[in-house]
């Protein structure tokens, strides 16, 4: 889609894309680059100079253990984020579109969650499940459970998932309400009248078209634990106990800042960005976004 | 719904009313906590009731700092993080809608190239890039600066593409009367784009002011001193104190005081919230 009415200036649009193209050129495609160029290239321990190594440090990274095991984290981290807080917020959702006369202030007590900090989100999580001063973590001892997830991996990663769904309900909360509401009643009527009841019209009728906007959450669903849990793990978990925590994200921040390994941390940065590029890919390639308001 | 059935609806109120819960226990309990004195806190075994030490809680934190470990007043915090929530999202509205103008309304060479450079940084979040940017900006002598906190987060293309798409949306008649009335590119953008533009800027603006608001590992690593901390990552410095126990209470009180303006945006701002929100996402 083309503007057919243009004005002909000759250098007034440079003027007017100059300030976005420095900015993107200076702090996007400058360091970008660096990662690039450093993750060929080897510094001594006092970093006074560096020597090119080709993909050494690439060799070095797919050569860790700890390496393969962040992936396995990230994976596991991801499927359960994504799952749970699609699920909780489909189910919420489909209530909310029913033609309730509360409907708008359950719509805005879902969706404020959006607005707290990851980090925020991850220190309010932390406190209720704190070992020790936990209000939720002394009925859990008193079941019997030995709750605790400053020492036990599974438990450290039981509390990052809590937080992360939890945040994550408002967003996906609000795109399946506007896709629920963009599907036809008639539809839905006609399937009524083949009497078909409630559940049965959601699964045959309902989710078939929701698949584009469940999709296109997926996607973002993914990309959000990939990047913007790091607060969260930060606040919360550190990273640990003994790497149990550790992402692929986390570990750039921390191999990068507590091994001072900035050469494998940069191979590690193109490795992601491979990653999110590929997943950006399939979010222009397959999803059709039909979210109507 | 299609049938209207009683008990139908009962369920709806109940399933929604425990997700509610769900989502309003986890500040009730933080809200609670910053009404109590640390020992209250600490042992375990908090009443879910208010206690009274609520004025002397938010006292001190806005006033006074936290513990030793951090001994920075959040009132200050609440300054930093806002001119920064500030500062991205009025650069972002002010220079993506220039590229945006110049990318729809003219013809020039490298025209489709200098879109493609804006969009791909859509593809790479900061924390990826993390380390080589933190190194430009240490070039550039801007640690511990507010434009090293805005500048690096301006560069990307949300906006952009969002005014784009709304420019595409505007008849083209509009342009022609106005260049009937003898006006240039200047006076069509204040007169006529600008004032049709308004919504479009003020949902991207509650939406970048949210992302600014909360942004964690960007300060954490390019402020130094304390006097430019903000406000997130104010409160995990609270809580890795080594010397004493961490002053909970504080910490609580902080986080509820770092949720209120954005939460507020959101709940005020709802219309525009959820219409930047999903414009920005397509």
């Amino acid at each position: 889609m083309e503007k057919t009415a243009i004005f002909g200036n000759k250098a007034l649009p440079y003027a007017l894309l100059l300030p976005q193209l420095v900015i993107t050129l200076v702090f996007f495609y400058w360091p970008a680059s660096q990662a690039v160029w450093q993750s060929f290239l080897r510094e001594d321990a006092f970093g006074l100079n560096s020597d090119f190594v080709g993909l050494e440090n690439y060799q070095a990274l797919f050569a860790q253990p700890e390496y393969y095991k962040s992936m396995i984290t990230t994976l596991v981290f991801s499927s359960l984020v994504a799952a749970l807080s699609l699920a909780i917020a489909l189910l919420f959702a489909t209530q909310a579109d029913k033609n309730l006369k509360a409907a708008p202030v359950f719509k805005v007590m879902m969706i404020w969650p959006y607005a707290v900090a990851p980090a925020v989100a991850g220190v309010l999580w932390l406190f209720m499940f704190h070992p020790t001063l936990g209000t939720l973590a002394r009925p859990m001892r008193v079941l019997g459970f030995n709750w605790n997830p400053l020492l036990d991996g599974n438990h450290a990663m039981a509390l990052i998932v809590m937080a992360a769904v939890w945040k994550q309900i408002a967003y996906n909360f609000l795109f399946f309400l506007a896709g629920l509401q963009s599907i036809p009643r008639s539809v839905l009527e006609a399937g009524a009248i083949d009497g078909a009841g409630p559940l049965r019209r959601f699964w045959t009728i309902t989710f078939p078209l929701l698949s584009p906007t469940t999709f296109f959450l997926l996607v973002v669903n993914v990309v959000y634990v990939f990047f913007d849990t790091f607060g969260i793990i930060d606040a919360v978990t550190g990273g640990g106990p003994a790497g149990s925590t550790t992402t692929m994200v986390y570990k750039v921040y921390a191999d990068g800042r507590l091994g001072g390994d900035l050469g494998g941390s940069a191979a590690q940065s193109v490795v992601l960005m491979v990653i999110v590029i590929a997943l950006t890919a399939i979010q222009f390639r397959y999803v059709e976004r039909k979210v109507q308001y | 719904m299609v049938e209207h059935r009683r008990w139908n609806d009962i369920v709806a109120y109940l399933i929604l009313t425990l997700g509610v819960l769900l989502v309003v226990f986890p500040v009730y309990v933080a809200l609670i906590a910053s009404t109590h004195d640390a020992a209250t806190v600490v042992n375990g075994n908090m009443p879910m009731t208010p206690g009274s030490h609520t004025w002397e809680n938010y006292y001190r934190a806005i006033f006074v700092g936290g513990s030793r470990a951090s001994r920075e007043p959040v009132g200050h915090m609440l300054i930093n993080s806002f001119i920064m929530a500030m500062g991205i999202a009025l650069g972002k509205i002010f220079i993506s809608i220039l590229s945006a103008y110049a990318v729809v309304y003219f013809r020039f060479p490298f025209r489709m190239a200098a879109f493609w450079i804006i969009f791909i940084t859509l593809m790479l979040p900061v924390e990826v890039r993390i380390y080589p940017t933190y190194k430009v900006i240490a070039d550039l002598k801007m640690l511990d600066s507010y434009a090293g906190l805005i500048l690096p987060l301006i560069a990307s293309a949300t906006g952009t593409l969002l005014f784009r798409q709304f420019f595409m949306t505007i008849p083209d008649e509009l342009l022609e009367a106005s260049r009937i009335d003898g006006a240039g590119p200047y006076r069509f953008f204040k007169d006529t784009l600008l004032p049709l533009s308004v919504t479009t800027m003020a949902a991207l603006f509650v939406i970048q002011f949210i992302y600014g608001w909360n942004q964690y590992l960007w300060p954490l690593l390019i402020t130094t001193q304390d006097s430019m901390q903000t406000i997130v990552t104010g409160i995990k410095k609270m809580l890795t104190t080594t010397d004493e126990l961490a002053e909970w209470q504080l910490a609580m009180a902080t986080a509820i005081l770092a949720m209120l303006p954005p939460v507020a945006v959101v709940i005020f701002m709802q219309r525009l919230f959820v219409r930047g929100l999903v414009e920005t996402e397509k």
